[in-house]
């Protein structure tokens, strides 16, 4: 447990030292990308992970929040009102997005919500008068709590690790309450937990809610770090970006998303200064993924590393294992 | 008057090409449990490979559009040979990697066809419109129309009056059951699985002169075989029908009368099955 507290103190330390240790704004704004991205993949990974529902429909709330927040802005509201409003904006589309994808669970879970994210898109795209389109819609200025300038990349930074650590805090409570074991239990056993008194279905719908606000909230920091939203931010690709960031990292713990989210980012930032084909190249990791390493990277990896070693040196025989036959060859 | 009757009939010919996606979606989803998420893609790349037959290398219609649905018939098969296959029996990681497959395609298309949109000229024979009860009828709408319910009851007479229909319904209701009995439910997979990705191909060319092809074609398409196949039931052929026509009415009506919400308006008979009939109208059981 001390080595654990150590680990976590160090961790601490080396995410609030970001901005020293990394030299120029573009790494930094990176960084401050990450941790949105990982807020987004924990609010993903409480449903993959621990409700045991694959969403592939998450963009779009996260979007929803982003569009809710620059459309106040646009219309002249605070910061407050607008964040408080987008919150309150993506916690209702949640409650009607969970309410429809939960009638159903596993395979249909899936298909509903890619369907539900889908129709947010089309919202978003559709909707000129309210969305401005294709075209957008930009954010003037990023609020300045307590007198920061966000405008400064560092500045932002931090802003968001407060934010990130928050969110973290909220879902480690929320994961290792006697709510997050019963929601395990819906995940591994839902018959059993029906036999038990639980009510299966609310405590899902509980962990979607959880799940959006953790998504809402990425959605406005996100929304306040490109000072700009447009549907592409909704497409099924993102959607699909946040479930590799989560089975990438590992579903199931708090660490794999936020290691996933930072994979992913980086990949993506390093990949479309050299390639174009982002899109191809997203599309071969899941398959790759999926097809050699299933219960993600890290574990994945080991795996892959110790067939190679054993590929590359045969383990010594066990005692007695040799087949008789070959006993007495020359 | 002669608005809506235009209107009715693009909603019939746009539910027929419909009919042709979600047709094999409904199946594969039925028999392999898979929602096939390279549906989309498939009809695309039936689009653009169709367009490449037929304005390119000028075959007629008729074969560039057969040449297409074979083209992503093999798609199909490969793909379901090479990676689901190996996937059986893990539901999410064949979601994925039909997933990371349809990333990988529409990247693909963009690279080979560019993101210019391809119009693809009606065929000279099927070109302009015939006036009736004073309306005009665009000629090829009508045939889309023709071809959809020929494709349809082709698909009953073959899942109702032939062996290998009587296969894939033993499949479709009790796998394990079937294969007790002696029917390889794996070769049905495959076969169900290229026939799917066939009518999608074929609905691709089918549907180019009237929507033109574009990157994007496939993530505009997959939402809808999604919410046909929830609004009518996974597997069931005639709840596809049923959906497709629906969803042609409330895709094409909406855009004319709530074009900023046109997507937005699919939603409700989806709200309304899912409340009320979650399993879907035709579907026997819960997805």
């Amino acid at each position: 447990m001390t080595a654990t507290r150590a680990a976590l103190v160090v961790a601490l330390a080396a995410l609030a030292a970001v901005p020293w240790w990394v030299q120029g704004d573009y790494y930094i704004s990176v960084a401050s990308q990450i941790l949105i991205y990982a807020i987004f993949a924990l609010g993903v990974d409480v449903l993959i992970g621990y409700a045991g529902l694959v969403s592939l429909g998450h963009a779009g709330l996260f979007g929803l929040a982003g569009y809710a927040a620059a459309v106040a802005l646009a219309g002249g509201s605070g910061h407050f009102g607008a964040v408080a409003l987008a919150l309150a904006v993506a916690l209702l589309g949640t409650a009607v997005f969970a309410a429809l994808s939960l009638r159903a669970t596993g395979i249909g879970f899936i298909m509903i919500t890619l369907a539900l994210g889908q129709i947010l898109w089309g919202l978003a795209y559709r909707w000129v008068s309210l969305t401005n389109g294709d075209n957008g819609v930009g954010v003037a200025t990023r609020p300045m709590p307590f007198g920061l300038d966000l405008e400064v990349a560092s500045h932002f930074y931090f802003a968001t690790l407060a934010v990130f650590l928050l969110a973290l805090s909220g879902a480690w409570v929320f994961v290792h309450s006697p709510f997050g074991a019963s929601l395990k239990g819906t995940r591994d056993q839902p018959r059993r937990m029906t036999a038990l008194g639980y009510n299966v279905w609310l405590i899902r719908y509980f962990a979607c809610l959880f799940s959006g606000l953790l998504t809402a909230v990425a959605g406005i920091l996100f929304v306040y770090y490109t000072k700009f939203i447009s549907p592409p931010t909704l497409v099924l690709t993102s959607s699909a970006e946040a479930v590799l960031m989560v089975i990438s990292g590992g579903s199931g713990t708090l660490l794999g998303p936020i290691v996933g989210a930072a994979l992913v980012v980086i990949v993506k930032n390093v990949a479309s200064a050299y390639i174009e084909r982002w899109n191809m190249l997203l599309g071969a990791i899941f398959v790759a993924i999926v097809v050699f390493m299933p219960e993600g990277l890290v574990p994945g990896s080991v795996r892959l590393a110790q067939w190679a070693l054993k590929a590359i040196r045969p383990p010594p025989a066990p005692a007695g294992g040799s087949p008789p036959g070959r006993a007495g060859a020359p | 008057m002669s608005l809506w009757g235009i209107l009715a009939i693009n909603s019939v010919a746009f539910g027929g090409l419909l009919f042709l996606l979600s047709a094999g979606f409904s199946l594969i989803f039925g028999l392999m449990r898979i929602p096939n998420l390279t549906h989309g893609s498939m009809f695309m790349l039936g689009g653009y490979v169709g367009a490449s037959l037929y304005m390119t290398w000028h075959l007629p219609f008729w074969l560039a559009a057969l040449g297409s649905a074979a083209v992503v018939a093999a798609f199909g098969g490969v793909i379901e040979r090479l990676l689901l296959r190996r996937l059986s029996g893990s539901i999410l990681a064949q979601v994925l990697v039909t997933l990371g497959i349809s990333f990988i395609v529409a990247d693909f298309c963009l690279l080979t066809w560019t993101g210019d949109p391809i119009s693809v000229t009606t065929p000279p024979a099927l070109a302009g419109g015939v006036r009736a009860f004073g309306l005009f009828f665009t000629i090829y709408r009508i045939a889309i129309i023709l071809v959809a319910c020929a494709v349809a009851a082709l698909l009953w007479v073959l899942l109702d009056k032939t062996r290998l229909g009587a296969m894939i319904r033993a499949g479709v209701d009790d796998p394990e059951m079937a294969r007790v009995v002696g029917i390889r439910v794996s070769r049905l997979f495959t076969i169900v699985f290229c026939l799917g990705a066939a009518l999608a191909g074929f609905g691709g060319i089918m549907g180019a002169p009237v929507l033109t092809v574009y990157p994007g074609l496939d993530t505009d398409m997959l939402p809808l075989a999604l919410v046909i196949v929830i609004l009518g039931g996974a597997g069931s052929l005639l709840g596809s029908l049923v959906g497709s026509f629906l969803i042609g009415f409330v895709y094409n009506f909406g855009q004319a009368m709530f074009p900023e919400l046109a997507y937005f308006v699919l939603f409700l008979p989806m709200v309304l099955v899912l409340a009320l009939r979650p399993q879907g109208l035709f579907g026997r059981h819960a997805s």
